[in-house]
């Protein structure tokens, strides 16, 4: 799933100061299972600006709405009927959500209460962990099913480096060393011949790095 | 031979190689290379130029090189996959071989959190293993990375760093092994404190017959006092530091440590030329290169070849 964070209500609050009636937008789907812009947390969000906002000056009109998705033009429309009662969209969507949203409504301004962080797992209640960063050419198949690209903080191809020690990463003591997991998988599975393979260096135009991505389907295009 | 490279010469002759280390300033000013350069003149047989080292902000490897070359002294590129790309990378290897630059370090480079511009965006395009290859294809086969002929092969003999100390353990010897696949002509080891876990990871290199194909050599750093091995043992990942050293440098007076730091360093020089497959030494004396010459002296390495 695409995990978020909600932004510092000090942050939402400077972002929306000049409106006075928000449309207030969660998302059904990721963020909603990783707590950030879901039903609950529009909720949450919603009193704690309307408590500040009457404290501190002129209150605001926040409707409370959650799409089942915003990553999707159908849900989107649902809003039509009603969104020019709002000066403006606070959208608890990941980013992308956020600019669907955006593009939908050109008069309309579109605020993110929401940093999008990573593709990641649920690892026990509250703790999500990066694991894919959408590289577009998998190497799964190779590493024990354990991704280098995201889970190594130089995303080396061979590693691990010099600073693997006790199974944890430079960067971080918290952090796992992604080369240590992939050797001990490798182990595990009586796989790690793999390992002596010097791999060759990336195609990395599947990436970001090749400019925005898009993925046209024929068969499925109406 | 391969290139022009005087450690090339040396290790064609059959000598025991000796090199040493200097870090750029944190500013314009080349005659802080320059004096610590003329140090080692006359003392090694190479001086490598790092690379903006734990990703703080420093005068450039290549520019420290040409400094050093202008003095007689032979550089050594050092060149990190942290801040370059491809292009980046390939250009600046033409570039240093076109100013009579004759060795390169591979190095995959410290991650930019423990520098001064933590909030830098950081590349790793390549790995270092990549990098090895990268610099082999465009001296033996003329071709850039991606497929187009290079007009002026650079001459460059191929380094790489290994710690046999870092984890997991059991893997040091096969990746040493990938980077000797990939072409790497010699490699400098991370500080050798503990020579007995050294001397396994040589028996291991030895059996996986290594050793024939790359030229090692055994990394050493003097300490200046116990708090430095102490900090080196605690604090710096992937470094073993005996407690012995540490009783050994406690049971000297304060002002008597640096020089037990020295003579440790040349005990461990000692040590390591009687291991077989060992074919130099590499002396990191962080900010105190003035140490260089009494210890290759006293290591009895002198005179230079």
């Amino acid at each position: 799933m695409i995990v978020g964070d909600r932004k510092p209500l000090e942050e939402i609050l400077e972002m929306i100061k000049s409106y006075k009636k928000i449309l207030l937008l969660g998302c059904n789907e990721c963020v909603t299972v990783c707590a950030a812009g879901g039903e609950r947390e529009v909720g949450v969000l919603a009193t704690e600006l309307n408590l500040v906002r009457m404290k501190d000056g002129p209150g605001i009109e926040i409707k409370e709405h959650t799409l089942e998705r915003q990553c999707d033009y159908e849900y989107i429309d649902q809003i039509r009927p009603f969104v020019e009662e709002y000066e403006a969209i606070l959208s608890m969507a990941c980013g992308a959500g956020v600019q669907y949203v955006a593009e939908h409504f050109a008069q309309k301004p579109v605020i993110p209460a929401v940093n999008t962080t990573f593709l990641g797992v649920t690892i026990e209640q509250g703790v999500w962990s990066e694991r894919c960063q959408g590289c577009g050419e998998c190497v799964l198949e190779r590493t024990g099913g354990i991704c280098p690209i995201a889970r190594c903080a130089k995303s080396l191809l061979n590693g691990p480096c010099g600073g693997s020690s006790q199974g944890k990463c430079e960067v971080d003591r918290e952090v796992d060393c992604g080369w240590q997991l992939i050797i001990d998988r490798l182990t595990g599975l009586d796989l790690l011949d793999r390992y002596d393979e010097v791999v060759a260096v990336k195609d990395w135009k599947t990436a970001r790095d090749g400019g925005p991505r898009r993925r046209v389907r024929e068969d499925l295009r109406l | 031979m391969k290139t022009m490279s005087n450690i090339e010469r040396v290790l064609s002759g059959g000598g025991f190689v000796v090199t040493s280390e200097c870090g750029p300033p944190r500013g314009s000013d080349g005659e802080v290379i320059r004096r610590k350069g003329g140090l080692l003149k006359g003392y090694v047989d190479g001086v490598n130029v790092t690379d903006n080292q734990t990703s703080v902000v420093r005068m450039s490897s290549l520019a420290s090189c040409v400094l050093l070359k202008g003095l007689g002294l032979e550089p050594i590129l050092q060149m990190v996959c942290r801040d370059r790309n491809r292009i980046a990378i390939q250009s600046d290897l033409l570039g240093a071989a076109a100013l009579g630059i004759s060795n390169v370090v591979c190095l995959t480079g410290d991650h930019q959190v423990f520098g001064d511009h933590k909030t830098a965006k950081n590349v790793f395009d390549l790995d270092s293993i990549q990098l090895v290859g990268t610099v082999k294809q465009l001296r033996d086969e003329g071709r850039f990375l991606g497929g187009d002929e290079v007009h002026g092969r650079p001459g460059l003999f191929i380094g790489a760093a290994e710690n046999p100390f870092a984890d997991p353990f059991e893997i040091r010897a096969r990746r040493l092994g990938k980077k000797v696949r990939a072409g790497c002509d010699f490699i400098q080891t991370q500080c050798i404190y503990n020579v007995e876990r050294f001397e396994r990871w040589m028996l291991e290199v030895r059996s996986l017959g290594l050793s024939d194909r790359v030229a090692i050599l055994g990394g050493v750093t003097p300490f200046k006092s116990v708090g430095m091995a102490r900090y080196m043992k605690e604090k710096v990942p992937g470094m073993d530091v005996p407690e012995e050293l540490i009783a050994r440098l406690k049971g000297v007076p304060k002002e008597r440590q640096s020089e037990e730091g020295v003579r440790i360093c040349v005990e461990t020089i000692k040590r390591l030329r009687e291991i077989p497959g060992v074919r130099g030494v590499h002396i990191m004396a962080i900010e105190w290169e003035e140490k260089v010459p009494e210890i290759v002296e006293a290591a009895g390495l002198l005179p230079r070849p």
